[in-house]
């Protein structure tokens, strides 16, 4: 349904006052649906035209579950596309309409000028249609059965992306080269009486290895070591076209949602920033400021054992406002060592509002957290570390120390929060199996999915699977060859 | 609007379904189930249908939460905080609970113990139609009149038409405003049947063992209630005497005494021919024993019960011998002795937990 004229008013209202403040927005066309057909979006992650599965069947029944037993409500939903499209709950007050819709001006203003999205698709709406159809017909050309495995396999490994290739060539296109000749030893000039002390033989030896090595290295396949499996895969398996397809719609919606998800805290900071300015300087009316009130602290709270995007990005951005209008930063004011001068510190620069809009458009939430976030505002903010207490089977709070959390809070954002596992090789044995492996940080994988997702690999390589991990400090070989799993050891780690 | 997730949806379900089915012998010999019983829905937990993905080990990860508290306070249990870690909302690992109803779960039961559907007693399978005054129409006899729905009628009208004066609020019913009271006819259905349990709650029974026999009971209660449309429910105890109570305590009395089977059949024949006329009712005791009966004497006397009265008016009479701590009895033997499944007597010895689900097919496999 289209806005009401009443809702239309708002709108307008608060459309203008946003590009006031300077937002910098696509249109932004709003949509008000039932509770019924929220949940409905929602599920289909803000495209209700997407491809059919299941699991956006199993999302439904959480979120319709969640809603009726009153534990959950989902108030908008804003999907990058330009046009931009918002959904309003019918439902809601008028006043939580006005809140959200200055909510949603925030979220468009950073989809459009927040640079990690700069490469995403602004058709997503009717890219996610073609791929809805597309798989559609397959559906109906190859049986339901078949497409739903597929895609089962592919969902499996849709994390395993390389999300900053879209700004990055890793790797040139494949050139075909001629025989090369032989390249000579690589020897340090000498006269020839000098040659055997200059370049004795251990050392020719060693340059001679090297080449052979580099030539081996050629030979590799892949040649480096390579992130985006799901690429890999797509290019080197034996797949259908139809496969093909279908790899290739997953993966491109996986780069799709990836910057959302790398800027979950900013995004949804920058937009509560800007509901609540909107909000309490311009267009609240007496008789609002109690449901507002209410309607902005549960959002915004916190909950012990979890961290709030919409707080602590909101919290943050308010924070360097505030530091670049006092003129809190640089060398004068971090080599300071007097506490009353710190705390009483204002040099009136007046920048924060300008910063801020800088700061939206050039980090993601890792260099986000990694310049602004300082001790002063984890204690503000009684930030903390937590971790299981296998003895107690219970979370419990470990530390307050700023570098903890800080490390900890970057760890959890890096590669968004998921392993890095990576194509060594495409031909491991000389077989055609595939070898993987998991770049170690520190947190092993959780077993039983690592082994579930090597079968769903397996199905699409079609050859043996192995990855190596680590496990209680051993590096250790998962393999999987379609019918049984083994775990060979490769050694004890440092 | 048909919304296009119920395509999807209903195909999780499906996957859902297919899932308990599989894992069905796990769900029946666990009790989980008939603790988040609803009137016709069970809450049935399943964890992990969720699409694998390589991902770290939760229980290893750190994560950063805010708040008060010291180092040391605990925040949250692991089971329902799986997967909070991790800065932003990442969904946690939930473990999904999933409503499924009865009849649904009924025919799950029968699919995988390959029960055979329940040959009522011989008797007319027809229903009986009687009807109910619960609906309303716009013409009947004066003695019928609904005088709210009338009244509200005629507001509406006079509000609508605008005759209707706030100073003056008469409200005055024309004949078309006039509603009456009209009956809906129903089917009753005429097979209905009843389950008297019976169970032995003397000394030697424990607390391990009444809850098999609580398990059974639900999936027996399942079962037969998929089968007839109306069911009704009779629950006896006895050490050496016997008594009829509530559902309730019939799974939480204790009694320190010995145990005289014979009272318990005494009671569940009394209760037969006082209410139940078997020409009416299909009619199931089922009685679960740890098998120490007081004496030799006693044992003839149950012989004697069943053989002359029970099955006279029962479907089929059920034995069911938990194993105590002090071993079985001899109860079974003496049974199996005297009768054998053409007699309708079907005994089952119930070792532990996993025995549960062939007792179950003991019980129900024959279809009557």
């Amino acid at each position: 349904m289209n806005l009401t004229s009443e809702l239309n008013q708002i709108k307008n209202e608060v459309e203008k006052v946003a590009k006031d403040y300077g937002l910098n927005f696509f249109d932004t066309i709003f949509e008000i649906v039932d509770y019924d057909r929220m949940n409905e979006i929602a599920s289909y992650g803000g495209f209700p035209t997407r491809y059919p599965h299941w699991k956006f069947g199993m999302e439904y029944e959480q979120l319709s579950k969640g809603y009726s037993y009153g534990l959950q409500k989902i108030y908008e939903m804003v999907i990058n596309n330009n046009p931009c499209y918002a959904y309003l709950l019918e439902s809601n007050e008028l006043v939580d309409q006005k809140l959200v819709m200055a909510h949603v001006f925030g979220h468009s203003d950073f989809f459009k000028c927040n640079s990690w999205f700069d490469k995403t698709n602004r058709k997503a709406i009717d890219t996610m249609a073609n791929h809805g159809s597309r798989i559609r017909s397959y559906i109906k050309k190859y049986g339901y059965d078949a497409v739903e495995d597929f895609l089962n396999y592919c969902l499996s490994i849709d994390n395993l992306i390389d999300p900053y290739t879209p700004f990055i060539k890793r790797r040139d296109e494949k050139k075909y080269k001629d025989d090369e000749p032989e390249k000579p030893v690589n020897k340090i000039e000498s006269k020839d009486y000098m040659d055997s002390f200059i370049n004795p033989m251990d050392f020719v030896e060693k340059q001679i290895k090297k080449n052979e090595e580099d030539k081996l290295k050629e030979k590799r396949f892949p040649e480096q070591k390579e992130k985006d499996v799901l690429l890999f895969i797509l290019e080197y398996a034996p797949l259908e076209k139809w496969q093909q397809n279908i790899l290739s719609m997953i993966r491109e919606e996986s780069y799709y949602f990836a910057p959302q998800a790398q800027t979950k805290i900013m995004n949804e900071g920058w937009a509560s920033y800007w509901h609540s300015t909107i909000m309490t300087v311009n267009c609240l009316i007496d008789s609002e400021i109690i449901d507002y009130a209410d309607h902005h602290s549960s959002t915004l709270g916190v909950y012990p054992g979890r961290i709030n995007p919409y707080k602590l990005g909101l919290e943050l951005f308010r924070d360097i406002e505030d530091r670049w209008n006092k003129g809190k930063f640089g060398k004068d004011y971090e080599e300071c060592d007097d506490i009353r001068d710190l705390k009483n510190w204002d040099k009136n620069l007046g920048l924060g509002r300008q910063k801020i809009f800088e700061v939206r458009k050039i980090h993601n939430d890792i260099t986000f957290i990694d310049t602004f976030l300082t001790k002063e505002f984890v204690s503000t903010q009684k930030m903390f570390t937590f971790k299981l207490d296998n003895y107690l089977n219970n979370y419990v709070i470990q530390d307050r120390d700023f570098k903890k959390i800080k490390e900890t809070l970057l760890f959890n954002l890096t590669n968004l929060g998921q392993p890095f596992i990576y194509v060594i090789d495409g031909n491991y044995k000389n077989r055609g199996e595939l070898y993987l492996k998991h770049r170690f940080e520190g947190i092993p994988l959780q077993k039983n999915y690592a082994r579930d997702t090597l079968k769903n690999i397996c199905k699409l390589w079609a050859r043996p699977i192995n990855l190596e991990t680590v496990e209680e400090n051993k590096d250790i070989l998962i393999s999987f060859d379609g019918n049984n799993f083994k775990e060979s050891f490769i050694g004890l780690r440092k | 609007m048909v919304l296009k997730i119920e395509e999807d949806h209903n195909r999780f379900k499906n996957i859902v379904k297919g899932k308990i089915r599989k894992e069905l012998k796990e769900y029946i010999t666990h009790g989980e189930i008939f603790g988040k019983q609803g009137n016709d829905i069970v809450s049935i937990p399943i964890p992990q249908i969720e699409l694998p993905h390589f991902k770290y080990d939760d229980k290893q990860m750190t994560g950063v939460g805010q708040g008060d508290g010291d180092i040391g306070t605990p925040i949250g249990r692991s089971a329902d905080k799986q997967g909070s870690s991790g800065a932003g909302d990442s969904p946690g690992q939930h473990i999904l609970e999933v409503e499924v109803s009865l009849y649904d779960l009924a025919n799950m039961l029968g699919e995988e113990l390959q029960l055979p559907k329940v040959q009522p007693k011989g008797k007319k399978n027809i229903t009986e139609l009687k009807d109910r005054y619960t609906s309303v129409r716009n013409v009947g006899p004066e003695s019928l009149r609904n005088f709210k729905r009338t009244f509200q009628q005629a507001l509406k009208r006079q509000v609508a038409s605008g005759s209707y004066n706030k100073k003056n609020p008469l409200v005055i019913p024309e004949r078309r405003d006039k509603r009456y009271k009209s009956w809906k006819t129903i089917n009753k259905p005429e097979t209905s049947a009843v389950i008297i349990y019976m169970m032995d709650v003397s000394g030697s029974m424990t607390d391990e063992q009444k809850n098999i026999v609580r398990i059974e009971s639900f999936w027996i209660d399942t079962w037969l209630r998929s089968q007839y449309k109306e069911i009704e429910s009779r629950y006896i105890i006895h050490d050496s005497e016997a008594k009829e109570v509530d559902r309730d305590s019939f799974y939480h009395t204790r009694e320190s005494g010995g145990t005289k089977i014979s009272s318990a059949y005494q009671v569940c024949l009394d209760i037969i021919l006082k209410n139940y006329p078997f020409e009416e009712w299909n009619i199931y005791p089922f009685h679960f024993s740890d098998g120490d009966n007081w004496s030799k004497d006693d044992d003839a006397t149950c012989i004697k019960l069943i053989k002359n009265n029970i099955l006279k008016v029962c479907n089929m009479f059920c034995y069911g011998q938990v194993q105590g701590i002090y071993g079985a009895g001899n109860f079974k033997r003496v049974l199996d002795d005297n009768f054998n499944i053409e007699d309708n007597v079907i005994t089952s010895e119930i070792v532990n937990k996993e025995a549960i689900y062939n007792s179950i097919k003991d019980f129900l496999g024959k279809g009557k």
